[in-house]
Parts: C-alpha cells; structure tokens; sequence
C-alpha cells in the first residue's frame, strides 16, 4: 500500500498529462498552453520523489504520506482544465482554463512583484507601527493605574470599530493614501495587541512578582523581566489576531484610490474583466499571506521555547 | 548537635538576626469587616538558627512571613534585620513558596541567574549560579525548562533561586507542602544540608509537627485568631534527630497538644 501511494501521485500528473494532451481543445484555447508544461513539470517532480522514494527510507515515509493529498491536488486541476479547457462547460469569463491563470504568473509577473513589493510597504509600516504602539499601551495600561484609568475606555470604545469604517475620515485627515492606509493596519493590529498585553499582564500570578522583588528586581525589571515574557503568550495571540486584521484592512485599504497593491491588482483586474489575472492574485496573496503567517509562528516558536503550543499552524 | 553547634558559631556573619516587636496586621475585607491576623506578636530570631512557625491554619504564620519579607507592611509595630528597619521586599530576605514558582520562560540557569541579573552582579558572580546548581544537584538540568523538572527538583531549583544572591535569611513558606512523602523526607535533609553549608537564618512556615522538630532549633506555635504565639519551644535533640528518639516524641506531643487546647476553644464539650 505504501509503495503504490508512493507511485499514485505520478500516475494521475501522467494521466492528467495524457488527457490534456489527447484531448481536444475547445472554443476558448490559451495562446501557449502552460497547462501541458505544467503537468509535465508535476510528472517530473513526482516521478523523481517516487524513485527516489525506492532508495532513501526517509524520503519515502514523506512521499507515501503526502500521496494521496497531492494525487487529490492534482486530480482537482485536471478536473477543472477539463471542465473549462477542454469541455466548456463552466462559462469562460469567469472561470477562465489553468493554462491562462499559470499564463498570467508568468506574463504578468513584473507588474505582480511591483503590487506586493507596495503592499508590502503598507504592511510592515502598518504593522510595525501598530504592534509597537499596543504593546507600550498595553503594558501602560497593565502596570500603570493611571494609564488603565485614562486608556481602558479609549480601547474600549475604539478598539471594536472595524478599521475600515474609519476611511471616510482618514481620506480626509491624511495627505496621501500610502500614510492612510498604514495608519489603517496599523490601527488594525493595535487594538488586538493591545487588549491581549494588558489582559496577559494582568493575568499574571502575583507571587511571580512578589518572588522577583525578594531577588532583588527593581520596577523596570518587574515589567521587562517577569511582566513581559510572562505575558507573551497572550501577546502573541494579540499580535496573531492583529494581523490577520491587518491582512484584511490592507486589502480594504487598497481597493480606495491605490496605485500599486496586491489588493487593487485582484480588483482592478476584476474590473477589466480579466478573471484569469483575479486568480492568479488570489494564488499570490495566499502563498504570501501564509509565508507570513509562517514566518510570524517561527518567531513565535523561538521566543516561546519554554510553552508549548499555543494556537497550532 | 556538637557538629551543628560548632556549625553554629561560625555562622554569626552570614546569617542575620530578626527582631519583629509588637507586630499587628489587620486586613479590611471587602464587605469592611477587620480581620486581625496578627495581634501583637513579639519574636526574636538568633542569627543563623533554625526557626519554624507551625499552628492551624488561618493562624496568621504566612502572614508574619510576608512581613519579615517585606511583602507586607505592618498595621503597627516594628520589624528589623539586623537592627536595620524592614520596610521592603529585598534581596537580603530571600523567599521559597508552597508553589516554586520558578520563572517558566527562563532555563533552571537563567531563573538561580535572575537576582544576579536583576542587581547587576552577574557579571562579577556569574560562577555563584555553578555553585547553587551543583549545591542543589541540578548542574545536569542547567538548560531545562521548569515544565521539564519534578517537583522536589522545582523546589530545589527555587531555593537555589533564592539563595545565590547570599541572603541573610531565607524564608521558606510550607516549602515541601506539595511534595510527596518520600520527596519531602529527602527534601527535608537536603535543606538541613544546605543550611549548615550555609549557615544563612532559616525561618520555616509548616502545618507539619514532625518536620518542624526534625529541622528546627526553634519552633514558635501560633494559635489562631487573633493570631499570637502561644509558645516558643526550644529542640534540644543531641546527635542525630531519629524520627524515633524519645525526646522527638515527647515534643511531637508536647505541641500537639498545644495545638490542640488551641484549637478546642470555640468548640463546645460533649459530655456522652
């Protein structure tokens, strides 16, 4: 069982090849077709995994597990080049053929790394802007009676209006889209991180800081020491909330009055009707959104060595 | 007791003597009802000897604790260390919990390394941290998390935490409460050991009679509310403090029935 799983992934990238290639095309054919090259590149890659796989235990403990789930990825392709390539059944403007939307990736990747390259700008201004603003809140607000007293019902009452809901006065007050949108995102990880620290930091056992100050801790080391790292879990969860927010909000954010971004490419393609170029946006901002996510889990995983598993990924 | 007197003696340096006179502490609950929990109390601990306070619970012994460490300030009265007034938590009166409470996002080196670290010392005395994990036998678990150790290597690892940074007194609230019997007999012994390596002042906080015999030179039974001392009894044992000496037992009843006669006053007699 386990070396025809091995094999079983190879067999449908044949088939799927065989049938792209003996089948006829239908009315609404690519100018090159990238889906036979496609499928030829996933013939490949599987065929050298399997055969490898004969040789090296390890590589086949991984092939025969991901067996399946790749034989099923690349039966649900086959399918749809069926569906819209080769049989028309699905109408072709919206649901254009795996060869065009493989075709804008690399026709249009230029234009595509310029959007993420802005997109990215907005995120990290906006996201770093944010996180850093509510973490000092939120260990203002943890520590300090005062800062509680004067901060709790701003964060109360601002934090749970959706960042977008503030882009009619944001377009107003700022003097360009860039500032606006990242103050957008950044008001979006704020409120998340916010809440989170000062909730963690309230959380904490007292005998914890009781114990530092019989060790000798004075008041910085109490909050940058014991408060802090206790409280980083919640603040993880916080920061993670805040930034599927931002995720969010960017989008939002670019679809008004943008130039470049990952966002206003998927709309403005959506607008000239080119839903083979919306695809190929919604493809990149998946893989880059979980990089990201991915990303922020690994410095989540070193930070929290000491914890195990918080939220899985 | 020879070899714990002579321990003794050298020992006048290190440890610190306490003084706690006339100590009150009233707490205000939330509905506004005072509760006393301790009412007067007047205590004079030798620097470098063994003191327990033992008594039911509710007697106010945790609470005289947290005002030797500062935790807690008096309603009225005086306390002082070495004829120096206690008005804060410091590193001179060090503290182990029921609970370690070890610092679980720092490696067993980095938690006995804390109070160093917090007083910027570590550089200068970072071989002490060697020294306390080899003292309390975890120089093998430097790199581990708290998650990773038992309990008695928990409270070990704490009592290192405590002690690296060379306090005049170590307080130590129910330490082995949460600990099995045959961890807590082992235990008992490893804290015998470390304080005679040491000679710092021990005051010890337990609900357990023979542990109090077993480690102490003095133990101070409290009765409850209005908490005060009842009776301070000296544990004159020569030699080897077997569980089973005679003297051990007479005292083991001695204050059992203090505490007991401390315990029946509110209750009414039956006569059957």
């Amino acid at each position: 069982m386990k070396k025809f799983k091995v094999w079983l992934p190879f067999i449908a990238s044949a088939a799927a090849l065989a049938a792209d290639i003996l089948l006829p095309d239908g009315k609404n054919s690519a100018k090159v077709n990238y889906y036979t090259y496609f499928c030829a590149a996933i013939a490949v890659f599987t065929l050298i995994t399997a055969v490898m796989s004969v040789f090296n235990d390890k590589i086949r403990e991984s092939t025969s597990y991901k067996g399946l789930f790749r034989t099923g990825v690349i039966l649900l392709i086959a399918v749809i080049d069926l569906l819209t390539a080769k049989f028309d059944v699905l109408p072709m403007i919206y649901f254009p053929s795996p060869s065009k939307v493989i075709g804008v990736l690399f026709e249009d990747y230029e234009l595509i790394g310029k959007c993420l390259l802005y997109s990215a700008r907005l995120l990290l201004i906006g996201f770093f802007g944010g996180a850093l603003v509510g973490l000092a809140a939120g260990i203002a607000i943890g520590f300090n009676k005062h800062a509680a007293y004067w901060l709790n019902p701003l964060v109360r009452f601002l934090g749970p209006i959706p960042s977008t809901a503030w882009i009619p006065l944001v377009l107003v007050v700022f003097p360009d889209t860039v500032s606006a949108s990242s103050f957008l995102i950044a008001l979006a990880v704020w409120f998340p991180t916010t809440l989170m620290t000062s909730s963690g930091i309230q959380n904490i056992a007292n005998s914890f800081f009781e114990v530092s100050e019989t060790l000798g801790a004075g008041t910085f080391c109490k909050i940058f020491k014991v408060g802090v790292p206790a409280a980083m879990p919640s603040i993880f969860i916080g920061i993670f909330n805040g930034t599927c927010s931002a995720f969010i909000t960017l989008m939002t954010a670019e679809m008004i009055g943008a130039r470049y971004g990952i966002g206003w490419y998927v709309n403005w393609q959506k607008e000239m009707m080119c839903y083979a170029n919306v695809y190929a946006g919604l493809i990149v901002i998946a893989l880059t959104f979980s990089i990201l996510i991915t990303l922020l889990f690994r410095v989540k995983d070193k930070l929290l060595v000491w914890q195990k598993g918080v939220i899985k990924w | 007791m020879a070899e714990r007197c002579d321990k003794m003696v050298t020992t006048e340096k290190s440890g610190g003597a306490l003084s706690v006179k006339n100590a009150v502490k009233r707490f205000t609950q939330p509905n506004g009802e005072e509760i006393t929990a301790l009412n007067g109390v007047n205590l004079e601990v030798d620097s470098g000897s063994f003191v327990s306070f033992i008594g039911p619970s509710g007697c106010g012994k945790s609470t005289l604790l947290r005002l030797i460490a500062g935790l807690e300030k008096p309603t009225s009265g005086e306390l002082s260390l070495d004829g120096v007034p206690i008005t804060k938590a410091g590193y001179e009166r060090g503290l182990v919990f029921q609970n370690p409470t070890l610092f679980s996002w720092l490696t067993i080196y980095d938690n006995i390394a804390f109070s160093l670290r917090a007083r910027g010392i570590y550089k200068e005395k970072k071989e002490l941290v060697n020294e306390y994990l080899e003292l309390v036998g975890l120089k093998d678990f430097a790199g581990a998390y708290p998650h990773q150790l038992s309990g008695g290597m928990a409270q070990r690892a704490s009592i290192a935490r405590a002690l690296v940074g060379h306090p005049k007194v170590l307080l130590l609230d129910e330490p082995l409460g949460a600990l099995d019997a045959f961890t807590r007999m082992n235990m008992q012994d490893e804290i015998l050991r470390i304080w005679r390596e040491k000679h710092m002042t021990m005051i010890m906080v337990t609900h357990d009679v023979d542990e109090a015999i077993y480690l102490s030179d003095k133990i101070v039974v409290m009765s409850p509310r209005p908490a005060k001392i009842e009776k301070i009894i000296s544990v004159d044992i020569a030699g080897k403090r077997a569980r089973n000496n005679p003297e051990f037992l007479r005292l083991r009843s001695e204050i059992l029935e203090i505490l007991h006669f401390a315990g029946k006053v509110e209750e009414p007699d039956y006569i059957i």
